[in-house]
């Protein structure tokens, strides 16, 4: 659905006759495949060139060099901006600066509004968005009313309401409360499972990768590490060293392989390793 | 005091006012203003108030919220009924040393407090019956003439609505920062005027960085969603007349013509 060609990005400093100053090279050589219904988590510690990567992918920002190219259309050619912009749906990371408008559901509205679409379609769209993101019942409150979590649900209905095909999520849970987060990791899976929609999150929680059907690792403009969440989280010591942890139950498991306790690698979650410790025993 | 101007303050119910298209409320509020400026004796005061009265009823809004709009200019209020009551020439009522009350005095500062009373609650009638967005909406269609002339109307619009979502969020955060640096020992209180303002200035610099910060998010994110101007965009709540709107008009017309048959 999205195929990352060799993309490379420069954020250029100008000082003040236009001449350049400095550049900064935040995403270097990357290309990635993105298919249709998959759910992939990028890793990164800060200045990893994650977040730039991820306005690539809806013409937010062009690559200096390479190309990006979402349902064969590629982000430089203006024209299909809008298309682009329409399958693929951002949501960012700080709630209150995504919101437009007054009311949830005209907030929701705001895309398809945008695109044109006939008021009747609309009022469909926005019931349907909000349902399967479970803000329903919030509809007619004002943004300010809702708690972090539920704004980037309605962040998440907005992109929906577009009928986006892929959703881009920009550290979208870095300033949520754990419940806040549990409930939109909650919402992801069930649209990615149920509705087969593409799921890009960037992230630095561990616990939100451990979901993913794919784990890619940035470190230093680049890809460095791809692959299952297992087969990523199996190598704790290389993760560490691209500046970003295990998740605490892969830890604990590690922890206890060091002590002599035998299990398999690349234990991901509690109901995991607590079955593995009873077969152990049996 | 940022938190008393009940100016874009929607207040939720369901009322009539609430239904009625906004460019009915837009143009029945200007009308009231024009009405109230017409307004020359008591009479024709007791009629406005009379009506603004009425709609108060309709509104279904507590009188309380109508008042707190009363709260932002008082000043203002104080300042006008000081003037007229002292340099008013005319037939003397009182006199304390060089002050002179005079009886025109008296009647021009009591109807220029009765004139802004009315216009600070005719206007907050409008804004807490209609969601700012009804409000941008019906501005955006009733000035839509003037793009012949190459105003952005649909641009004014939009920036108006945002502004009237971040006013809450900007007035957080001036709260976070004041209590930020007082936690630091910034003294917001004491001091005489330029003191204080001087001490504003810590307090501004923040938060107009973070304002700034904010309107670069919000744009990005705005772009992300195939926001393009106004151009081949449609509504989800188009505006549309009803018979309760044109029933308004008439009430509305009858009210002016009303005031300017007692002249």
């Amino acid at each position: 659905m999205i195929e990352v060609n060799k993309i490379t990005y420069d954020y250029i400093v100008r000082d003040e006759n236009d001449e350049i100053e400095d550049s900064v090279r935040a995403v270097n050589e990357v290309s990635l495949n993105i298919a249709q219904g998959e759910f992939i988590c990028v890793l990164g510690h800060n200045g990893s060139g994650k977040s730039t990567l991820a306005k690539t992918l809806n013409a937010i920002l062009l690559p200096t060099f390479g190309e990006v190219l979402v349902m064969g259309m590629n982000t430089r050619d203006e024209t299909c901006t809008l298309e682009i912009r329409k399958n693929v749906g951002m949501v960012f990371q700080n709630p209150d600066n995504q919101i437009v408008s007054n009311v949830v559901e005209e907030d929701v509205a705001f895309g398809p509004e945008n695109l044109g679409v006939p008021t009747e379609e609309i009022i469909a769209r926005v019931a349907k968005a909000c349902e399967r993101a479970g803000i329903a019942e919030k509809r007619m409150m004002s943004p300010n009313q809702l708690s972090g979590g539920q704004k980037q649900r309605v962040a998440i209905a907005g992109v929906l309401a577009m009928h986006s095909k892929c959703i881009v999520l920009d550290e979208a849970t870095a300033m949520l409360d754990p419940i806040g987060r549990k409930d939109v990791m909650r919402t992801l899976i069930s649209l990615n499972k149920e509705d087969g929609i593409t799921i890009v999150l960037i992230t630095h929680y561990m616990e939100e990768a451990i979901n993913a059907d794919r784990v890619i690792v940035m470190d230093q403009a680049r890809i460095v590490m791809e692959g299952t969440p297992k087969e990523v989280f199996s190598q704790p010591e290389r993760i560490r060293r691209y500046g970003i942890d295990v998740p605490q139950v892969t830890e604990l498991a590690e922890a206890l392989m060091k002590r002599g306790v035998a299990l398999p690698k690349g234990i991901l979650t509690t109901e995991e390793l607590i079955s593995e410790l009873k077969n152990r025993k049996a | 005091m940022l938190r008393d101007i009940t100016l874009g303050q929607y207040y939720p119910t369901d009322s009539v006012l609430h239904r009625l298209d906004p460019r009915t409320k837009l143009f029945g509020t200007m009308i009231y203003i024009i009405g109230l400026f017409l307004c020359k004796s008591w009479i024709e005061y007791g009629i406005a108030a009379a009506a603004l009265a009425v709609m108060i009823i309709l509104s279904r809004v507590p009188v309380s919220f109508m008042f707190r709009g009363l709260k932002a200019i008082a000043i203002l209020l104080l300042i006008s009924v000081v003037f007229n009551l002292f340099l008013t020439d005319g037939e003397i009522w009182i006199k304390i040393g060089f002050l002179r009350i005079t009886y025109e005095g008296l009647r021009l500062a009591g109807q220029m407090a009765a004139r802004l009373i009315c216009l600070v609650i005719g206007a907050s009638i409008m804004t807490l019956t209609t969601t700012p967005n009804a409000l941008t909406d019906g501005l955006e269609r009733s000035l839509g003439f003037l793009k012949v002339i190459r105003v952005p109307v649909h641009e004014i619009a939009m920036m108006m609505s945002i502004a009237l979502r971040f006013i809450p969020i900007l007035i957080e955060e001036t709260d976070k920062i004041m209590k930020a640096q007082m936690a630091r020992g910034a003294d917001f209180e004491n001091g005489g005027l330029i003191e204080k303002a001087k001490a504003m200035v810590p307090l501004l610099v923040p938060l107009f960085i973070s304002a700034f910060r904010r309107a670069t998010d919000l744009a990005t994110a705005m772009e992300a969603r195939c926001y393009h101007g106004g151009e081949g965009r449609t509504k989800m709540k188009p505006l549309k007349y009803n018979a309760r709107d044109y029933a308004a008009y008439i009430i509305v017309i009858a009210f002016l013509v009303l005031l300017i048959l007692i002249r």
